[in-house]
């Protein structure tokens, strides 16, 4: 046992840190900073500059486009791109669409959607969740009937993020009613212009448009558009729980945070000293380092008994760093609006969207408020937080 | 970076989860505790036929050459049987301090006793005044001819009671609370001089207060830097608290064990109390803290003997804070879940819970290394 980073490892990581520090345009930089979001132009610019150099769907298989590193090196990877900071990848395409696309795709398929995912020309959303299947997804009814070489699809999805920027959405519908809940699902890939196809903004309570509801009338997709085989859909929506391993903590993300909050605290005097100076802000920014670090060990530890284990076998302990990792990144970002104080309290809308540019020295708190309000929302998607325990409960502890 | 164990570390692991689970029931441990000693010198000759007693020390010295992560397995599997002997004030601590702070000629004369399991060693460095302080140090010695002569007071000596020999730390330069100044001297425990209180401690452990007065060693007797001792202390003391992590992990994981399995059979209501949701989740939730606490025994061990002893301060606080507060929810559920037969003497349940409060307060509680944690800056990094 030898926990610390081999050097080639600790080479690589200084690899990926110039690469970030040159290949990062300074604006999308400053926009991650200062937590504004990002518009679709912007994050196509970012991924194209991933794809030309070759890093911008690490994971995938080789011959689709990825890199062929270690687990060790995309958590590195993932690290230093949350560090740097800059724009995460969209997940739809990286983590979701594209995994199972190798998996189970025709080979006509993988050609034509996975280049075009991997540069941003497609940009996919996630139709999944529906009004009355949120953790019990499996309930979900929106129907697919054939007819001819088409599936006829009606029903309604629910916080369908990004589906206003999508081009293409990757969506479960039941084809048969009469089977049980989780069998009678199939995996649909729908091109977004077709007809019949309604989005409509969902305004949360950080001021963001980010999700939508998506109402589908009489939508036709062809049959050349499923997934593997009709009615085997769950399998291959389940195939992606568990199976990121390398990066669901976000580790990354909550480490910026505090660095960020120790930074910011610096600037910020109270009485004869700083905040950075303040005991109790030091005691809380420790301890929420401790827990990261002890994370960060969870993590390394599940990276390297997937490389012993079955390959793509989910393991259990996944969920352990789903639950922890969103509790984390919800900490770190009470920790910043903890500092921002008074300077956190008004509110700017358009800053928040990234509509206007912003400047570290005026607007570093902007965003604080408006991300700490997000980022109640790492602990419900993916399986809340409650969903994860009930797994644990079971394939662990055998309760 | 590798997580795996060698050969020979799976080895030692399971040759001592089998001589724990032969040797080692909950009711042996009670008898045990009720022997003069509080422990099992049977088990103690057991530990040295497997090598255990050799394991830290340089094979040139009589040892096995074993490292940080050998020690880290025999603790974690001492903690999971709740063993009584002195494994860390022998081997761990006072092991340490031979290892680090001795010459050639010390660790020749002592490293040999100890692997065969014929000399116990304490560590007497807390004082009454000093609380988790190791700078704080009273008890003086003063150069006579070419020996010392010891004065002060000590408590809480882990197994002191039985201890044939004693490190101390002592004042031999400077006030009471300087850095330096601070010298190790080993002591027989039956020197002229030396009286010892041995008592129980609350978890069924041992330990002792000790009295030095006009206590007279010869020039042997000093380890290290006569002037300057404490960072060899210290470094002992933070090797010895990444090993209590490792115990604590053993702990927790055997506690919460024994709470799911219970889990599976009580019932109320008529089903069992484990078909409970938010039972479910409250040992759900003890799962993922033991699992922290073990990602940080990896952690501490780790960096036991970085090169950095600021960094190797900062990281053995930061596992002893998650440690602490891991062990603080795993030991109150394992009683909550258990019910009111977690509160009897006859449960198991108990035992562990107080095992696990009198780790959390060795060599300085979850809120003195937080303190001292974000004193140092927390570990940004």
């Amino acid at each position: 046992m030898d926990l610390r980073f081999t050097p080639d490892e600790l080479r690589f990581r200084e690899e990926v840190r110039e690469f970030f520090r040159t290949a990062l345009p300074a604006d999308l930089r400053t926009k991650c900073l200062l937590g504004q979001r990002l518009s679709k132009p912007e994050m196509q610019r970012w991924t194209r500059i991933l794809f030309d150099k070759g890093w911008a769907t690490p994971a995938w298989a080789p011959e689709w486009g990825g890199t062929g590193w270690s687990a060790v090196q995309q958590y590195i990877f993932k690290e230093e791109l949350h560090c740097a900071p800059a724009p995460e990848p969209i997940s739809f395409n990286v983590n979701m669409i594209g995994p199972v696309l190798i998996a189970f795709g025709t080979q006509a398929q993988k050609e034509h959607f996975l280049p075009k995912a991997a540069r941003l020309d497609y940009w996919f959303c996630q139709g999944f969740s529906e009004p009355g299947a949120g953790s019990d997804l499996a309930s979900l009814r929106t129907t697919a009937v054939r007819d001819g070489d088409d599936y006829v699809i009606n029903g309604q999805k629910l916080w369908t993020s990004t589906a206003h920027h999508a081009d293409w959405c990757f969506l479960l519908v039941r084809t048969d009613p009469a089977a049980k809940k989780q069998q009678g699902i199939t995996y649909l890939l729908m091109d977004m212009k077709t007809p019949g196809i309604t989005v409509r903004p969902i305004v949360t309570i950080d001021g963001h448009h980010e999700t939508n509801e998506m109402f589908l009338e009489n939508v036709r997709v062809p049959v050349s558009n499923r997934i593997g085989e009709e009615n085997k859909g769950w399998d291959y929506a389940k195939f992606l729980l568990g199976n990121e391993r390398s990066g669901i903590a976000r580790v990354g993300v909550s480490k910026m945070r505090v660095r960020r909050a120790r930074e910011l605290a610096a600037r910020i005097r109270v009485g004869d000293g700083t905040l950075a100076d303040d005991v109790h802000f030091k005691e809380r920014a420790a301890a929420i380092e401790v827990e990261l670090k002890a994370l960060e060990m969870t993590q390394m530890r599940v990276i390297a008994e997937s490389r012993h284990g079955e390959h793509g076998k989910p393991d259990p302990k996944t969920s352990i760093l789903k639950m922890k990792g969103s509790e984390l990144q919800q900490a770190a970002a009470e920790l910043l609006l903890e500092v921002a104080g008074y300077d956190g309290m008004e509110l700017d809308v358009d800053f928040v969207r990234g509509l206007r540019a912003g400047d570290d020295a005026t607007d570093w708190a902007h965003a604080i408020a408006p991300n700490q309000y997000y980022a109640r929302h790492v602990s419900i998607v993916g399986g809340s937080n409650e969903i994860q325990r009930n797994i644990l409960a079971k394939s662990v502890l055998g309760l | 970076m590798d997580f795996e164990f060698s050969d020979d570390q799976r080895l030692l692991r399971d040759g001592l989860d089998r001589l724990l689970k032969d040797h080692y029931d909950f009711d042996r441990r009670k008898a045990y505790v009720a022997t003069p000693e509080g422990w099992s010198r049977e088990q103690w000759e057991r530990y040295a036929e497997m090598g255990l007693l050799a394991l830290p020390f340089a094979e040139d010295d009589g040892g096995l050459n074993g490292g940080p992560v050998d020690t880290m397995l025999v603790m974690e599997a001492l903690g999971g049987a709740l063993a009584l002997e002195p494994y860390f004030a022998t081997v761990v601590l006072g092991g340490g301090l031979v290892r680090l702070g001795g010459n050639a000629a010390q660790r020749a004369a002592l490293v040999p006793q100890i692997a065969a399991g014929d000399l116990l060693l304490a560590f007497a460095q807390a004082e009454a005044q000093s609380r988790y302080d190791l700078a704080d140090v009273a008890t003086t010695a003063r150069r006579d001819g070419d020996g010392w002569v010891l004065d002060g007071a000590k408590r809480a000596v882990l197994h002191g009671d039985t201890a044939d020999k004693l490190f101390v730390t002592a004042r031999t330069a400077g006030s009471r609370r300087d850095r330096g100044g601070i010298g190790l001297f080993l002591v027989d425990a039956t020197a002229a001089g030396v009286s010892r209180r041995g008592y129980p401690t609350q978890d069924g452990l041992r330990a002792a207060d000790v009295t030095f007065a006009n206590v007279r060693v010869d020039a042997n007797a000093v380890f290290g830097d006569p002037s300057d001792a404490l960072p060899l202390v210290e470094r002992v003391v933070d090797a010895g608290l990444a090993a209590l992590t490792a115990e604590a992990v053993g702990v927790m994981t055997r506690a919460h064990e024994i709470t799911v399995e219970y889990m599976k059979v009580r019932k109320q209501f008529g089903v069992t109390i484990g078909s409970f949701q938010a039972l479910q989740h409250r040992a759900v939730d003890m799962l993922v803290l033991v699992e922290q606490a073990r990602s940080m025994a990896y952690y501490a061990t780790m960096m036991s003997d970085a090169a950095d002893p600021a960094e190797r301060r900062r990281a053995i606080a930061a596992a002893r804070v998650q440690a602490g507060k891991s062990g603080r929810f795993v030991g109150d559920q394992t009683i909550q879940l258990h019910g009111g037969i977690g509160m009897t003497e006859e449960c198991q349940a108990g035992h562990y819970y107080r095992r696990l409060t009198m780790l959390e307060l060795a060599f300085g509680d979850t809120a003195h290394h937080l303190a001292r944690l974000a004193r140092d800056g927390g570990l940004a990094a």
